[in-house]
């Protein structure tokens, strides 16, 4: 187990695309890393550099304490599971899991044993001799795993581990790795686009962009100060509220609806400067009576979220949103006020954050 | 419905109609070399050895049939070698004008093993002294086979998910040992298909081992075919339908063992 350091990692692909942009990152030993983002973001592009497929153009990798930059992959100690698993068809579950050791040169009996070890482990005991076509989504999804687990390698890598599950099983699967990795101590890093299953799963994760690392941070970091617009739109299930507004003197105008000023921002904002008040609707208090300091308009949509409701607020022609319980969901139409909590709300100065 | 009836009833007749078109004259292989005096006619055998011992007879009959299972299985290895290694580097390296060479080599190929080329090629056997050697023609037939042969097997190493040889080259797998391991079992199906197509090219082939071979003990089945004469000079319907069955059932068995070891493709394990 070792901890995986990139030095200002840059790739270019033939062409002239910066798929990564002298990116910085520490992952200490034994954390569950998740790089988060939109296609395209260079997420993938990063995982598969680390795991020697792709070779950087500039920057180092080092694991535990080698620089395995300029090595194979087969070289560096690590184990990758695809997103598309990648077992081998040809072969049966034991061949499959044993495959690794096969290549490490192990004898045929050790092999088999770790192999009906690490499948046991997994609950793939009765699954042994079938083949990979003979099994499930999730099924497979494990047989990949004790594939991984057989190497004994340093890190762990995943390529979108979830995205081929049907939605029911990808919760299950969810909490399944989360305990796996917990208990395994294993560093692994996992790419996702599902900001959910970045929050779910991760100790820490890194938010991307183009190439670029837009924050790295604990989920609630993550989630509760995104450190720039892009983070506060791409994070949350029901997207931050992002409202333009001016400062004046000690309190701020947005959309018409004079506001108090945020804590975090407290002391930072000068009168008159442009700034983006951002809030979560879940931080939204929601009141069908005006109240002081809030956001008031008309009620535009409300979109049943299950437990609760999100409520869409016509504000002088700027959408807000709010989280509403069950219970208290007003009609269409009707008058509504969204108070923003002032411990939570944030602002944002030429899309970055304002914080002390 | 009498409608529908009769529909069926017609298209059932059509379909009788042409199964009888190309089944007849397989009848008449299976029975005129158990037929006494076969004529070109399908009749029901009187069940005699007698043509049998009489093609036995023929002192060069069973050892062109030896020199045709030389011939198709040399030339079937070696294309399945050259054409799986050739096809794994151009669907893996992305190389500049990659498709135009293929397509080039496809169309040269047509022309190669082509009467076109006979001249040429005769002439190149006798200056390379390959003129009246097997190996000769082996090679020759492979040359022509080959483009065809890289083309198909292309489609094949194409279909094959990049994943799981990049998923064997991080647990530590040589390039050798992915080819091993990985890519030969998943194309399996297509080497299968490329041998298959390469023994049935080269033991149907009359021409080139009929201009290429002139030592009578060195040519295959196809050309000792058309020595079977009479002494009148009229066909031999004895021994042609004889040695017809003999030189077919080869290449019916392979066609069975391949289809029933190979006939089958892996799904899964690459989640679509």
């Amino acid at each position: 187990m070792s901890a995986i350091e990139l030095r200002g990692l840059t790739k270019v692909y033939p062409g002239g695309v910066k798929a990564l942009d002298s990116l910085d990152l520490a992952i200490p030993d034994g954390e569950f890393f998740a790089l988060l983002g939109p296609s395209g973001c260079g997420k993938t592009t990063l995982l598969r550099t680390i795991a020697g497929l792709e070779t950087a153009t500039g920057g180092a990798v080092v694991i535990g304490d080698r620089d395995v930059t300029g090595l194979q992959p087969g070289a560096r100690d690590i184990a990758m599971v695809f997103q598309d698993y990648a077992l081998f068809p040809h072969m049966n579950v034991t061949d499959n899991i044993a495959y690794p050791l096969r290549i490490k040169k192990v004898g045929r009996a050790a092999r088999q044993q770790k192999a009906a070890e690490v499948g046991a482990r997994l609950g793939l005991e009765q699954l042994m001799d079938r083949r990979p076509g003979q099994l499930s989504g999730g099924q497979q999804q494990r047989v990949a795993l004790a594939r991984v687990m057989a190497t004994q390698a340093q890190a762990f890598l995943f390529d979108e581990p979830l995205s081929n599950l049907d939605a029911r099983l990808r919760l299950e699967a969810r909490t399944f790795l989360k305990k796996l990795q917990h208990e395994l101590g294993v560093t692994t890093v996992f790419v996702t686009h599902d900001q959910a299953e970045a929050l779910a799963m991760a100790d820490r994760m890194a938010v991307m962009e183009s190439g670029h690392i837009r924050q790295i941070g604990t989920p609630a970091e993550v989630f509760q100060r995104p450190a720039n617009t892009f983070v506060a739109g791409f994070i949350g299930s029901t997207p931050m509220n992002l409202l333009d507004g001016v400062v004046r003197a000690d309190t701020l105008e947005v959309t018409g609806c004079k506001l108090a000023v945020p804590q975090s921002a407290e002391g930072l904002l000068h009168d008159g400067e442009k700034i983006v008040y951002g809030v979560r609707p879940e931080y939204n208090v929601y009141s069908a009576e005006p109240v002081d300091g809030s956001l008031g308009g008309n009620v535009s949509i409300v979109e049943n979220l299950g437990a609760s409701y999100l409520v869409t607020l016509d504000v002088n022609g700027v959408l807000v949103q709010a989280v509403v319980p069950e219970g208290h969901e007003p009609a269409i139409g009707d008058e509504g006020y969204a108070l923003p909590r002032r411990d939570r709300a944030l602002i944002y100065r030429d899309g970055e954050l304002v914080s002390a | 419905m009498t409608r529908f009836v009769l529909h069926r009833i017609g298209f059932y007749v059509l379909i009788a109609v042409l199964l009888a078109f190309f089944t007849v004259p397989l009848l008449w292989l299976a029975s005129a070399p158990f037929t006494s005096d076969p004529t070109y006619k399908v009749r029901l055998p009187d069940f005699t050895s007698e043509n049998f011992r009489a093609i036995l007879d023929n002192p060069y009959a069973l050892g062109s049939l030896w020199n045709s299972v030389l011939l198709a299985a040399g030339t079937a290895v070696l294309v399945v070698v050259f054409a799986a290694l050739a096809a794994y580097a151009l669907s893996r390296v992305h190389l500049p004008g990659r498709d135009a060479l293929l397509y080039t080599l496809l169309l040269l190929s047509s022309i190669i093993t082509g009467t076109a080329a006979m001249v040429p090629l005769f002439q190149l056997a006798v200056e390379l002294h390959l003129i009246d050697s097997q190996l000769g023609l082996i090679l020759i037939m492979t040359g022509g086979l080959l483009p065809a042969a890289i083309f198909m097997m292309k489609d094949f190493m194409d279909s094959t998910p990049k994943s799981y040889e990049e998923s064997a080259r991080v647990f530590g797998a040589s390039p050798l040992q992915i080819v091993r391991h990985v890519v030969v079992p998943l194309v399996r199906p297509g080497l299968a298909t490329i041998a298959v197509w390469a023994v049935a090219n080269v033991w149907g082939n009359f021409l080139m081992p009929y201009l290429l071979l002139s030592d009578v003990d060195k040519q295959p089945a196809a050309v000792i075919m058309y020595t079977l004469y009479t002494e009148g000079g009229q066909a031999n319907i004895k021994l042609l339908a004889t040695f017809g069955l003999l030189y077919s059932v080869p290449v019916v068995l392979m066609y069975l063992f391949v289809s029933k070891k190979y006939g089958f493709r892996f799904h899964g394990g690459i989640k679509r």
